[in-house]
């Protein structure tokens, strides 16, 4: 039985410069490298299958399984990407890592390309986040000078170059086809699968695209063994995972645990929902997963108990709202943000997204009926499952699960003529008085 | 920022090198135009009608295949942007901690709308989404880098602080470099301010400072910060010593959010 926190990926973010690839070295890094180029490419990717390591941007899918999904015959260039575009609301785990620790994803790049075969890699990073830009660069660069990347790397014959790529303002971008689009310099716009990416993913090569978490667990399987991930986590969700706690906690910040931590022992580590108050709604895994309440703290939080709670485990981003939060306005806003960020290329997403703002908005503001609840359920019904891509899955689960739980909060805003929460309340100066 | 002539309102030659510089770095050169419209932001202060035929011409691409392109992100504007572009995350969490009244309280202040600039031209107000840093919330982005843990009161300050030209610091991150400066960072032309700033805030830090101080580590891993090491015991005295300071600086930090 693991301890209930297991820093790995954190646990070196505390360290006196902390990105550099001296202070890495003093850790242990580059070490793995070093074990996976004497082992056969074969050999890495049955390390990560055995370990039962499952992506970490949020799909769950098994990391090792899409590395060996590479056609190694194709005669193409094999490419490695990897999705650094973290913009799901309430995910914030990636960045800090990328800031703190950049070298943990440069050499979990080498060893995922070298499993895959590949020569290139790209780190697709947000472009809103320019000191992390910084830091992954300067490791690259740090990278290079010490032998880690360029041609015959530590000796082992194996060449490989890496380049860091800013995007520029696109939360479809996160998702894998239309990060592609976006890595080719065009429109974020999904492309129909299949073909999937690891068949013809970027130029239409095999490519496998990765989360950043993902990426940077790989050293650590690979220096201490798939038995000893698996030895974390529960029977199909393995190994440990940065949580993310945001929102009406006392003390919010990253938590890395064994995959299966509940949201109670979270919120108690975090010091208690912010004094005075009680739990409301939360996410599990970012704005796209369906909220839960109080009654769901008790949910191991790992990719099957989660999903049977009826949500997904996402991302780990838990949002936490206590009970000054008005739901109603909370989803609104949620759903303006998947309105505003729909490519546009499916009508289900692109007109729905405008139609689920209209209702909402009318009944926000108290001015809607309460058969437009009915006409929302049904323009979600429209889109879910109706859509190009997730984006407009994602889009219908705030509106759908809230109301589930909370359709009396709805409806008071009808009967109230407007909302009745105090939206300072809410803020972190309620205390300080009124917007100070 | 080498400044060059430029050619009849055109694009400085050197812009074009660099420019072609980046669709080299790629095996198909069009997966470049992404930095190269953040160098055309860099150099030109927008993306310009000129910076567009130039990606355009470089690329062997239409102007309504780049414009396309340019419509399509965010983070491309067609009209000036300030000094400085001031951020503001209005996405649900940051909203809901505060986000909102701190957007509407700098609009009332600097007199501008979402979008626009004040006339000095200092600043450039937009509300943005989620940046991935909603352990800090309310967060505000001044120059895509990061200011955590906002209040309308702060908010003011910042760009007032701004405006007359004092020296900015992100809360995690560098002295606050011009909007031009930082757009030149993203086109993959590194500045020297990589070393600035912590390697982690205090709330990337909290989970950590919990395992250390109750002795939780990852299996056969030693003490938490030490994977695969036997930390001695001058090692583990020292760490004992962080975990107090981190201890006070958590306590100070809570302090601050009480008072």
């Amino acid at each position: 039985m693991a301890d209930t926190l297991t820093p790995v990926l954190t646990a070196d973010w505390a360290d006196e410069q902390s990105w550099k690839l001296a202070t890495y070295e003093r850790h242990g890094g580059y070490r793995a490298l070093g074990k996976a180029l004497a082992m056969a490419p074969d050999d890495v990717i049955t390390a990560v299958k055995d370990s039962g390591l499952r992506g970490r941007g949020g799909a769950g899918f098994p990391t090792g399984m899409k590395w060996g999904f590479i056609p190694q015959d194709n005669p193409n260039p094999k490419y490695l990407v990897v999705n650094a575009d973290e913009s799901e609301p309430g995910t914030c785990k990636d960045i800090p890592l990328m800031m703190a620790t950049p070298h943990t994803l440069v050499e979990g790049v080498i060893i995922s390309s070298f499993a895959i075969r590949a020569n290139k890699a790209f780190i697709y990073i947000r472009g809103e986040v320019v000191h992390v830009v910084r830091r992954v660069q300067a490791a690259v660069d740090e990278a290079y000078a010490a032998g880690h990347l360029g041609q015959n790397i530590q000796g082992s014959g194996y060449d490989l170059d890496v380049v860091v790529h800013a995007g520029a303002g696109a939360y479809i971008c996160g998702e894998e086809t239309a990060l592609l689009e976006g890595l080719e310099g065009r429109r974020g716009q999904p492309r129909l699968r299949p073909p999937f990416p690891a068949v013809a993913g970027l130029y239409a090569s095999p490519t496998v695209i990765n989360n950043v978490e993902s990426i940077a667990s790989v050293p650590s399987i690979i220096d201490h063994g798939a038995d000893w991930f698996a030895s974390m986590g529960t029977e199909k969700s393995k190994g440990f995972g940065i949580f993310s706690l945001s929102g009406h906690v006392a003390k919010p910040g990253q938590y890395e645990a064994p995959l299966g931590i509940t949201l109670r022992t979270l919120i108690d580590l975090a010091g208690g929902i912010r004094h005075g108050h009680e739990l409301k709604f939360w996410t599990p895994g970012g704005s796209s997963t369906p909220i839960l309440t109080d009654e769901h703290l008790d949910v191991p939080l790992d990719f099957e108990a989660v999903g049977a709670a009826g949500s997904m485990l996402g991302t780990r981003a838990l949002q936490i709202f206590d009970e000054t939060t008005c739901v109603v306005r909370a989803v609104l806003r949620w759903t303006e943000f998947y309105k505003h960020e729909s490519c546009g290329k499916c009508t289900p997403c692109r007109e729905g997204t405008w139609w689920l703002v209209q209702t909402l908005t009318n009944l926000e503001k108290g001015i809607g009926r309460e058969e437009d609840l009915d006409l929302l359920l049904d323009q979600c019904d429209n889109i879910l499952g109706r859509s190009f891509c997730a984006l407009g899955d994602g889009a219908t689960s705030p509106i759908s699960s809230s109301i589930q739980y909370f359709r009396d909060e709805y409806l008071q805003h009808l009967s109230n003529r407007g909302c009745p929460f105090d939206p300072v309340a809410s803020t972190v100066f309620a205390a300080e008085g009124a917007a100070r | 920022m080498t400044e060059v002539s430029t050619t009849e309102g055109g694009l400085s030659e050197a812009t074009y090198a660099e420019l072609r510089q980046i669709a080299a770095r790629y095996p198909q050169p069009r997966s470049g135009l992404l930095p190269m419209l953040h160098l055309v932001q860099s150099t030109e202060g927008r993306v310009t009608a000129e910076g567009i035929e130039a990606c355009a011409d470089i690329l062997g691409i239409s102007t309504a295949d780049v414009s396309g392109v340019a419509t399509f992100y965010t983070m491309y504007k067609r009209r000036p942007v300030g000094t400085y572009h001031v951020g503001v995350c209005t996405n649900t969490l940051c909203a809901v901690m505060g986000g909102d009244a701190i957007f509407e309280r700098l609009k009332e202040h600097l007199d501008v709308g979402n979008d626009e600039t004040t006339e000095d031209g200092a600043i450039t107000l937009e509300h943005v989404e989620c940046n991935a840093a909603c352990d800090y919330a309310p967060v505000m982005m001044v120059n895509w880098e990061f200011m955590d843990n906002m209040t309308p009161q702060s908010a003011m300050e910042l760009v007032d602080d701004l405006r007359e030209g004092k020296e900015v610091r992100s809360t995690r991150g560098p002295r606050i470099a011009t909007w031009r400066e930082v757009e030149r960072v993203l086109a993959g032309f590194p500045d020297d301010l990589a070393d600035e700033g912590p390697g982690a805030g205090p709330a990337s830090l909290v989970g950590l400072d919990i395992a250390r101080r109750r002795g939780w580590t990852a299996p056969g891993t030693g003490s938490a910060g030490a994977i695969g090491s036997t930390a001695d015991t001058a090692g583990e005295a020292a760490e004992q010593a962080d975990t107090s300071r981190a201890e006070t600086e958590t306590k100070q930090e809570e302090g601050q959010h009480d008072g």
